[in-house]
């Protein structure tokens, strides 16, 4: 849930990264981190494993600047992607303004991606929210590897409901900003009908 | 679905007050008030070497994950938390099932203090509370300030 502060007229909302283990979620948020000015981002905090793998969530914050006067606040959290920590992903959806899914287009992983976004429809609904309806932006990552599937077969699988998708290799950035932008551009105009 | 939550001037220089007051009655380095969603509310105290988004977003996990650990053994939640450093210690105690106080002190004051005047301020700030959710219900209301907002308005934010 956004909010709305009209003494410091500022207005945060929360962008939750959902996918299955290494598709790809932290390595946005690192990009985005890395390619941002110093003044309109805050800490990257990664709560990891020894191992370098999500635990609980990565955090950033991030300005975009001024709508109307008020001061534009994104804050980013990736969940982990790992199959048992499903406790901690349901935590991290809740206030919700919007979901990016990273897709990991290997072969191998589709699987995984179609388990993972069953959970994420599961998880959405027990906090009250409608994957259906929710803000919602797909993103087809790792289209660099010689094993990754068609756009087509990613999206007949994972994008019934036809939300932007964009193609990704995260790493060197391709597709991360798009992907963000359009998940904060669905965000205000959800805002906008008093959402 | 959670209710949004709305901050207006009257409401917010209410809460700050009762944040600077606790800072000084419980003699503590530093007072938070944190949206269990992460969300900074208001801060007061010695915050200038604090990064203190972090420290909401941070907060919320923890209060999140506790709260799912206390439901785990039957617990509705655990409204206090108290973690002990070797110089600073941190006790957060949750308002109205909606936001979290944290309260960070030294060796200058003790728990004992910081407890009771918490209780005192988590009474007083849930009242304030209670009385912004029903102002944002209320009809009328100020509403979204984004409710006349256009495409280009969006659109400019990402124009670099």
């Amino acid at each position: 849930m956004s909010f709305i502060n009209y003494a410091s007229r500022e207005i945060n909302c929360k962008i939750v990264y959902y996918g299955p283990g290494l598709c790809g979620k932290t390595t946005n948020l690192q990009y985005i981190y890395n390619k941002t000015n110093p003044e309109t981002k805050g800490k990257l905090i990664s709560l990891s494993t020894e191992t370098d793998r999500t635990l609980f969530f990565d955090f950033l914050p991030l300005s975009l600047g001024e709508i109307r006067g008020f001061k534009t606040r994104f804050h980013l959290y990736t969940v982990p992607g790992q199959v048992f920590y499903d406790a901690s992903r349901k935590l991290i959806l809740k206030g919700v303004d919007g979901v990016v899914f990273v897709a990991d287009s290997q072969v191998e992983r589709m699987e995984a991606n179609i388990e993972s976004f069953d959970n994420l429809r599961i998880n959405l609904a027990e906090q009250g929210y409608d994957l259906n309806k929710i803000p919602a932006v797909m993103q087809y990552n790792k289209r660099d590897l010689p094993n990754a599937v068609s756009v087509d077969e990613l999206r007949s699988q994972l994008n019934p409901r036809s939300v932007p998708e964009y193609q990704a290799v995260a790493p060197t950035g391709v597709g991360v900003f798009d992907t963000l932008k359009a998940v904060a551009k669905l965000v205000l105009t959800e805002l906008r009908k008093g959402g | 679905m959670g209710q949004q939550l709305v901050m207006y001037d009257e409401e917010y220089n209410r809460i700050n007050a009762v944040c600077d007051r606790l800072t000084k009655d419980a003699n503590a380095k530093v007072v938070f008030l944190v949206d269990k969603n992460g969300q900074l509310i208001s801060a007061a105290g010695q915050t200038q070497n604090i990064d203190t988004t972090s420290l909401a977003s941070l907060t919320a996990g923890n209060v999140a994950a506790m709260g799912g650990l206390a439901k785990l053994i039957g617990e509705a939640e655990f409204p206090n938390q108290f973690h002990e450093g070797s110089k600073d210690s941190l006790y957060m105690t949750i308002v109205g099932s909606r936001v979290v106080l944290v309260v960070i002190f030294d060796a200058r004051t003790s728990l004992g203090l910081v407890r009771l005047r918490v209780k005192k301020a988590a009474d007083e700030l849930g009242k304030i509370f209670e009385a912004l959710i029903k102002k944002t219900d209320a009809p009328g209301g100020l509403g979204s300030p984004f409710a006349e907002i256009s495409d280009d308005d969006i659109d400019n934010l990402f124009s670099e």
